[in-house]
């Protein structure tokens, strides 16, 4: 009798954390839903073909956001092609060249800080060293190099995971053929990792493309009609854009569609160039299995 | 009737940080001869073989003492390229790592890196392995299939297959068969007795029986210590220490 009612009790206490940890997962996927919801019931009013391919007109409270598009994409085109070499090759560094000891700690401790870094503070680092000192001027140059030092920690961090995970087995064996290191690293160690750096680097543009701070005072301009011809312009870009037209304009209510419209572009962009990571990666591992 | 010895160790010491894994290990390995290593789980028995292709580079913090003759030459000189040296000594882990690509790339891997680019050549290379590694009949048909799609024991003729691919002088081998079914350990034990022909083999086994069964000399460790090494037959049947006996007999502990 005893040892029945522990027994519904206990199974009653694992309903309940089921049904916890069931709940948690739940409000994480309502709130993404909320959101996408929320865009899209404000935003898809604003969308057509011409909002995408016009640039904006009367004072921005018309048109489209087209020049906002393209400075985003070559931003954060911009931003990978900065972030990934480097950050994949610092990560081959720490983890398969250099030495467990105090010199990898503090490189460790400083990519972390780096992550941690407000990006208001990028964007004035990068206003004072490529803006002024480098004299790079607000361009795309200078929009790139500046989002690219911001994700190059996530893109560090996931590229050294990845590196972690291909199994010591696979380079033991590949040394004990007689392979020299480097071979061993470009031939086996990154193509299994491959999946896994191109995880990070969906992450970074994710972040690089949402960004406003860095941006602001490197790359974005207020507003211009004609797109860029060198990577010496400014450009829109769209979350400059949307913090513009919420913030500063003096229609800030007549262009609430607009600005809506704009964030749902934005987060389409940034999904349409992960889906292109992630199809590759997906593709990579049906290749690569073990 | 005794061959050269194709490696030597002197007064071997190593040290994984302060911890002295081997203490004044001497012993030679001949020629076309299968030497076996046996002794309890951590008796440095994988650690002395790591040393001979110098695998144990790869550990941070480690020290070797003495000398690790090569066909005379120390293969702990300081310019001596361990590439080289594993170019020479092949090496057969514990559980099979093939590449995660095709059985036939598995085996071209290393030699194409080393400068072999015909088609002709690593077609032959590719048969004459996995011939030698009794795999070809078994395979010939899905040279293009990764290898991850063989069963345990293909995957280990065929990492053998990879290590003879590079024509080595050495192979070591490392309890190859502590992952692998009754059968396919047969099979390898079969492939060892027909490579000592071409090759001088190495072995650490686990297995009491396969160091009888395969080897002609046989090295006893225990606690990084070479206890007794000699005949493999002598050993077995009639050691001169009383911890052998007690080893082999299963008296241990």
């Amino acid at each position: 009798m005893n040892e029945q009612s522990l027994m519904k009790r206990r199974y009653l206490k694992q309903r309940a954390f089921f049904l916890i940890v069931r709940l948690s997962a739940l409000v994480i996927t309502l709130a993404l839903v909320g959101i996408l919801f929320f865009l899209f019931y404000n935003g898809l009013g604003a969308i057509s073909w011409d909002f995408l391919t016009l640039p904006p007109t009367d004072s921005m409270t018309k048109g489209g956001i087209m020049p906002a598009i393209v400075g985003t994409f070559y931003l954060t085109i911009g931003a990978i092609i900065v972030a990934l070499p480097l950050g994949v090759a610092s990560a081959i560094y720490l983890t398969e060249y250099a030495k467990q000891g105090k010199l990898i700690r503090v490189i460790r401790v400083a990519v972390n800080c780096l992550a941690g870094v407000p990006s208001v503070v990028f964007g004035l680092f990068g206003l004072g060293f490529f803006v002024v000192f480098l004299r790079f001027g607000s361009s795309i140059l200078s929009g790139a190099l500046t989002l690219g030092i911001l994700i190059l920690p996530t893109i560090i961090g996931a590229s050294e995971e990845a590196l972690k995970a291909v199994p010591q087995t696979f380079r033991e064996a590949s040394l004990a053929l007689g392979v020299s290191k480097w071979a061993t690293i470009s031939r086996i160690v990154i193509p299994s990792a491959v999946p896994g750096i191109l995880t990070g680097s969906i992450l970074g543009i994710g972040r690089a493309a949402g960004e406003t701070a860095p941006i602001m005072f490197t790359a974005a301009a207020f507003f211009t009609a004609v797109l860029p011809k060198s990577v010496f312009n400014e450009v829109m870009a769209l979350p400059y854009h949307i913090y513009v037209l919420a913030t500063a304009g003096t229609h800030i209510e007549q262009t609430r569609p607009i600005q809506y419209g704009t964030a749902l572009v934005l987060i389409a962009l940034v999904l349409g160039i992960d889906l292109v990571a992630i199809v590759i990666r997906s593709v990579i591992r049906r290749k690569k299995r073990w | 009737m005794k061959n050269q010895p194709i490696i030597t160790t002197k007064n071997v010491n190593f040290y994984y940080g302060a911890f002295q894994a081997l203490t004044d290990i001497t012993m030679d390995f001949e020629r076309n001869r299968v030497t076996a290593l046996i002794g309890p789980s951590g008796c440095g028995k994988s650690t002395l073989l790591r040393l001979l292709n110098r695998m144990n580079d790869l550990i941070d913090q480690t020290r070797v003492e003495g000398e690790v003759l090569f066909e005379g030459r120390n293969i702990y000189e300081p310019d001596v390229d361990p590439v080289e040296i594993r170019k020479r000594i092949g090496m057969v882990f514990q559980k099979p790592n093939p590449f995660p690509k095709s059985i036939y790339n598995n085996i071209t891997y290393a030699p194409r890196l080393a400068g072999i680019k015909s088609k002709e050549s690593l077609d032959a290379l590719v048969e004459d392995s996995l011939k030698q590694a009794v795999l070809w009949d078994e395979v010939k048909d899905i040279l293009g299939r990764s290898a991850m799609t063989l069963s345990g024991g293909q995957q280990q003729r065929l990492c053998i297959a990879r290590a003879l691919a590079m024509k080595p002088d050495v192979l070591l081998m490392d309890e190859p068969t502590s992952a692998l079914d009754p059968i396919s350990t047969a099979k390898i034990e079969e492939l060892v007795d027909e490579l000592k022909e071409s090759y001088t083999i190495i072995i650490v086994t686990h297995n009491m029986q396969q160091a009888a069964r395969v080897s002609e000399y046989t090295g006893f460790f225990y606690l990084g210590k070479l206890i007794e090494f000699g005949l493999t037959e002598k050993i077995f049947t009639n050691p001169d220490i009383k911890q052998t006996e007690d080893y082999i007999t299963g008296r241990f502990g």
